[in-house]
């Protein structure tokens, strides 16, 4: 599903450059539900940023579901992004002034489907991350857990190939923080690709593969026995 | 750009920040309809001004007497000059060339009545050609004839607002009113734009009075008109040789300032056209200054919009927005707003100058305000075409924005 190879990535810092990523190989296949660990500073965010499509990288080939992802303009990332990433952030990300199912419906409208498909499939994946009596809920009204199972919904609705997560628990008690993994844990076990970036050991352990990252280096790449979350 | 769906998300985005959308349209709305306003205020200026001037004849002269500043032949200062009968034909067989017409006026007050009501009067004893040089304007029966002049009749010709006191909705013409004690038949009634007191005068044939008044000869001021076509050069010369003329015959030295005074209406037409132009300026500037500072406010607020929308916006471009999209809905909402509480401000704004109407005339001088539909539509233009490109500018600056810097941005 992923392929990287050889990715570089350095940010200029005004004379002195960062070097954040030294050269990342690294494929993930279809169903996977990968966890990238490392401490602040080793490079997780950027690597899930130039996956997202968020970011370019300075040197390195990335293919996704077999498109090479290159010479990106805004506008062809933006296509990408919505036909093939979902994002989960750990600050929610809901625009504050439409409702839960607004929210969700607004990759469809990218997409350019009508106005009652996206109602239908919007409510739909409402219903699937257990929110459907909060539809018309502003993020305002809403909890913390609710907030994040909302941006799920949202990233799952455009049918995206891989879900990319960026701390998604890191916002939330970890009793929520549990039922937002389950919910990620059943995504999974429904075949979706998911990459998961967190600093949290018990998190990464709910996760089928760790990569540990450090200096911009992977170090570690294992397998993991998933522990459900509860 | 100009499917439904994307116009049904941006009356969503309108309506659920309602804040923002009333900042926007308010400024907007407020800067087209203080611009109606000012620029109506200053026509409405420009307007009263119009009207004081065009109440004499452009081609007029008026010649009064007063006294003399300088002693001359014998005569000491401080002597009163009287203008008289001779005077009137020594004018008019001196100046042929120059001469259109040529009226004296002398000014009398009297107490005028019909039936049991009554009332004070000026009265004008004038000359049939006194009609051309005030722009008197007859709405019933006729002015003076030189027949009522040659026959020294008592006809009178009537103000409009004279008819109305003295006969409410009677015919006046044919009717005999009572004044000073002698009986005049009603003529005619005229209109005048000089305003109410030009319409509250009584105009009598010159020789009618002069007879009255124990047959003198003795005329207040001399009226005539020069023609037109010896232009204002010619006009000019035309009052020099006239004051010369009369100083020589009235004895009066040539140097004194006193004595006989011209007031030429063309003199006051050039005066006036320069301050008119003045005034066009002046209103002009204010409204481009208030359009200046309209478009300043919006572009504020739009800067302010987009600045606060830039997490909103990195969070479309996340899910798939295209930076094409974001401009283009900035720029909708933007235009949208700005084109509808322009035309809101518009309506306002003639709304407002046709409610005020002469009410401020009185005052402050402002007649009959008013705006070209055309001047404040493409006032309204402008405004919407600055705010769109006030918007514009960093909506096209927010879609070039990484979306995870945008979305960092908290």
């Amino acid at each position: 599903m992923i392929n990287i190879t050889n990715l570089h990535k350095s940010y200029q810092m005004g004379k002195n450059s960062l070097h954040v990523l030294k050269g990342i190989d690294f494929k993930v296949g279809e169903g996977e539900l990968v966890a990238i660990m490392g401490s602040s500073g080793s490079g997780k965010s950027t690597l899930l940023n130039i996956i997202g499509m968020l970011d370019v990288a300075n040197e390195g080939t990335y293919t996704l579901d077999n498109v090479p992802i290159e010479n990106l303009d805004e506008t062809k990332a933006a296509k990408y992004r919505n036909k093939f990433l979902g994002f989960i952030f750990q600050s929610f990300n809901l625009i504050n002034y439409k409702t839960a199912l607004e929210n969700v419906a607004l990759p469809l409208y990218y997409q350019g489907k009508k106005r009652d498909v996206r109602q239908e499939k919007s409510l739909e994946y409402l219903e699937k991350v257990g929110l459907k009596k909060w539809a018309t809920h502003l993020p305002s009204e809403l909890s913390g857990g609710q907030k994040q199972r909302v941006a799920i919904a949202r990233a799952l609705v455009s049918q995206p190939k891989v879900l990319l997560a960026d701390e998604p628990t890191g916002a939330l008690d970890s009793t929520t923080s549990n039922e937002v993994m389950k919910l990620i844990q059943e995504i999974n076990n429904e075949g979706k690709t998911i990459l998961v970036v967190t600093h949290e050991e018990e998190i990464a352990l709910m996760c089928k593969r760790v990569v540990r990252l450090k200096d911009g280096v992977i170090v570690e790449d294992t397998l993991v026995n998933q522990k459900k979350a509860i | 750009m100009f499917n439904k769906d994307s116009w049904i998300e941006i009356f969503d985005t309108i309506r659920k920040n309602k804040l923002r959308t009333f900042l926007s349209g308010f400024t907007v709305a407020l800067g087209i309809f203080i611009f109606v306003i000012l620029f109506g205020f200053g026509n409405g200026l420009s307007n009263t001004f119009q009207k004081f001037f065009n109440d004499d004849n452009t081609n007029s002269m008026f010649i009064f007497s007063g006294r003399t500043t300088e002693p001359f032949k014998g005569y000491e200062t401080g002597r009163r000059i009287e203008f008289d009968n001779a005077d009137l034909k020594a004018i008019t067989d001196n100046f042929e060339e120059y001469l259109e017409s040529i009226s004296p006026r002398i000014y009398d007050y009297a107490n005028i009545k019909y039936k049991h009501k009554s009332n004070n009067y000026p009265i004008r004893a004038v000359s049939p050609s006194h009609q051309y040089n005030e722009m008197t304007i007859m709405m019933q029966g006729r002015f003076l004839h030189e027949d009522d002049i040659t026959h020294k009749k008592r006809h009178a010709v009537i103000g409009r607002l004279v008819a109305l006191d003295l006969f409410e909705n009677e015919n006046p013409i044919g009717k005999y009113i009572d004044g000073g004690g002698h009986t005049w038949k009603v003529i005619g009634v005229f209109q005048d734009d000089g305003g109410d007191r030009e319409e509250r005068t009584v105009y009598i044939p010159y020789t009618s009075l002069q007879k009255i008044k124990k047959n003198t000869d003795k005329i207040d001021e001399i009226i005539l008109s020069y023609k037109p076509e010896i232009g204002y050069a010619g006009a000019v010369k035309f009052e020099q040789k006239l004051k010369r003329f009369l100083k020589a015959r009235k004895d009066i030295s040539p140097r004194d300032r006193g004595g006989i005074y011209i007031r030429n209406v063309a003199d006051n037409l050039k005066e006036n056209q320069q301050f008119a132009s003045v005034l066009q300026w002046i209103i002009s500037f204010i409204g481009i200054g208030t359009l200046i500072a309209g478009i300043i406010g919006i572009s504020n607020i739009m800067v302010f919009v987009v600045k606060e929308r830039t997490k909103e916006l990195g969070i479309r471009k996340a899910i798939g927005a295209s930076p094409r999209s974001i401009i283009a809905m900035i720029l909708q909402e933007a235009i949208f707003i700005t084109t509808f509480s322009g035309y809101f401000g518009l309506i306002i704004g003639i709304a407002t100058l046709s409610l005020i109407g002469d009410t401020l005339e009185a005052e402050y001088y402002i007649t009959n305000p008013y705006i070209e539909l055309s001047t404040a539509i493409t006032a309204t233009i402008i405004l919407i075409v600055f705010g769109a490109l006030a918007g514009y500018l960093p909506a096209r600056r927010a879609a070039r924005i990484k979306p995870i810097i945008a979305l960092r941005d908290e």
